[in-house]
């Protein structure tokens, strides 16, 4: 247990709901990015997986939408302490990304117009955790938020859920995106409150 | 893009209340006396954790108001109706009590008074003045000639933070005040949001490059951002740092 401060009793919201350590719960959706929103034209925009052998998949604006899409239900958990329960979205599990790309690579950088990077082990963005999100909430996901598209891996704190998402290089080495490098946690897993280096 | 001004483990600290002033009717400034600080560049922030005496705890990140100065730190923390954290900070801390700290954090919204000769342009939406007021207090403190530009955007002249602190004439800083609700009598802009046409009069030309930092609430960021990028201002050279309506 941390140092008490004097008189402080706090203001317990539903206890009915676990929240990852340090979380409180927020019912507004606050934006966080570290430059200006990104506004990516759909005529431009595409979707590229890089293999570690330099093998290019790619994917429209239209070939996105044709793909079969999904609609989870999740919680979201910020590094700046706010969590979500129960955000609504639209999209394309990376499962489905990734079936044809032919890969070993156990590390993913993600990348996204901006350039903004984040990593997470591949492993991470298969079996029905991650997708690539253009709806959220019913609506066509904006631009604060990362519309177009963003990426959505919500069992990770959510700076590793890149914004304006416009690839994935696969990786046979770990190497850190924009917030690690500047001492985040290499992971940022939300329930071991993995919030920043050697946590 | 900036490289690692964090590193190591960051280890919470025991920090304890030395001081406090109000700077405006809804914020104040904490002054605390953290032993094995380790420093801090302008614009990093830290977490407070709280903790009562049945174990519950909540934390919240706090900008840092000024530079680093031994084991002292200053926080200006806005108090957020029905918050739960930032009343207690404001009201309920009593000189000697402890909070814990853990940091600093952030090594991309800092400014380093010997990083570039580019001038700087500073645009704060209300409580979004605290990290760039630690700016402005580096360049005095390592008698910087860089050229700063604040344009300060807040609700009425009540609202101002850091009044006398500002007044007071510093060679190559220029601070210019938007009022959005009220203006003081003798000021000829009418009250109003962030127009184009502020940013364009009270900022540097996008042809000098200079170094942007905007922070406040999301709708005032993302204004002034999109603002400055039509201006032509290189979008690398904008950071930003948003709060929502539920920072504590």
């Amino acid at each position: 247990m941390g140092i008490v401060s004097p008189g402080f009793h706090g203001r317990r919201r539903d206890t009915a709901v676990k929240l990852p350590p340090g979380q409180y719960l927020t019912e507004d959706f606050p934006v966080l990015t570290a430059g200006p929103t990104q506004h990516v034209p759909l005529e431009k925009w595409e979707f590229v997986i890089t293999t570690e052998l330099g093998q290019k998949h790619s994917w429209s604006w239209q070939d996105l939408l044709a793909l079969p899409s999904e609609t989870p239900t999740v919680d979201i958990h910020c590094v700046t302490k706010w969590s979500k329960l129960g955000t609504e979205w639209q999209g394309v599990s990376l499962d489905t990304l990734l079936e044809d790309v032919d890969t070993a690579a156990d590390y993913a950088l993600v990348q996204a117009y901006g350039g903004y990077t984040t990593n997470l082990p591949l492993d991470d963005l298969l079996d029905g955790q991650a997708w690539i999100v253009y709806r959220y909430d019913g609506d066509d996901l904006r631009a604060e938020h990362g519309g177009p598209a963003r990426l959505l891996v919500p069992h990770l704190y959510f700076w590793k859920s890149a914004k304006w998402v416009r690839g994935i290089q696969l990786l046979d080495q770990d190497e850190p995106g924009f917030w690690e490098t500047a001492g985040y946690h290499d992971y940022g897993d939300p329930w071991r409150e993995q919030r920043y280096q050697g946590d | 893009m900036a490289r690692a001004a964090v590193s190591g483990r960051l280890t919470w600290r025991v920090a304890r209340l030395v001081s406090s002033r109000e700077e405006n009717p809804s914020a104040r400034t904490l002054v605390f006396d953290v032993p094995g600080w380790p420093g801090h560049l302008a614009g990093q922030h830290v977490d407070v954790r709280l903790t009562a005496e049945d174990g519950y705890s909540t934390q919240r990140s706090y900008s840092l108001a000024a530079p680093a100065d031994g084991d002292r730190l200053e926080l200006t923390v806005q108090d957020v109706a029905d918050g739960e954290v930032s009343p207690y900070l404001t009201e309920g801390l009593s000189p000697g009590d402890p909070v814990e700290i853990r940091g600093p954090v952030g090594g991309y919204f800092v400014w380093r008074p010997a990083d570039t000769a580019a001038p700087v342009l500073l645009v704060a939406g209300g409580s979004g003045i605290v990290p760039l007021m630690a700016m402005i207090r580096a360049r005095r403190e390592a008698s910087a000639r860089t050229p700063m530009r604040l344009i300060h955007s807040v609700r009425t002249a009540d609202d101002r933070y850091y009044t006398d602190e500002l007044r007071r004439p510093q060679p190559g800083l220029d601070v210019t005040y938007l009022y959005t609700r009220r203006t003081p009598e003798g000021f000829s802009r009418p009250p109003g949001r962030l127009t184009v046409a502020d940013l364009n009069t009270n900022g540097w030309p996008a042809d000098f490059a200079p170094d942007c930092f905007v922070c406040g609430p999301t709708g005032f960021v993302e204004t002034a951002a999109e603002i400055l990028i039509a201006l032509g201002h290189d979008a690398r050279r904008i950071k930003t740092e948003r709060f929502g309506p539920s920072g504590g």
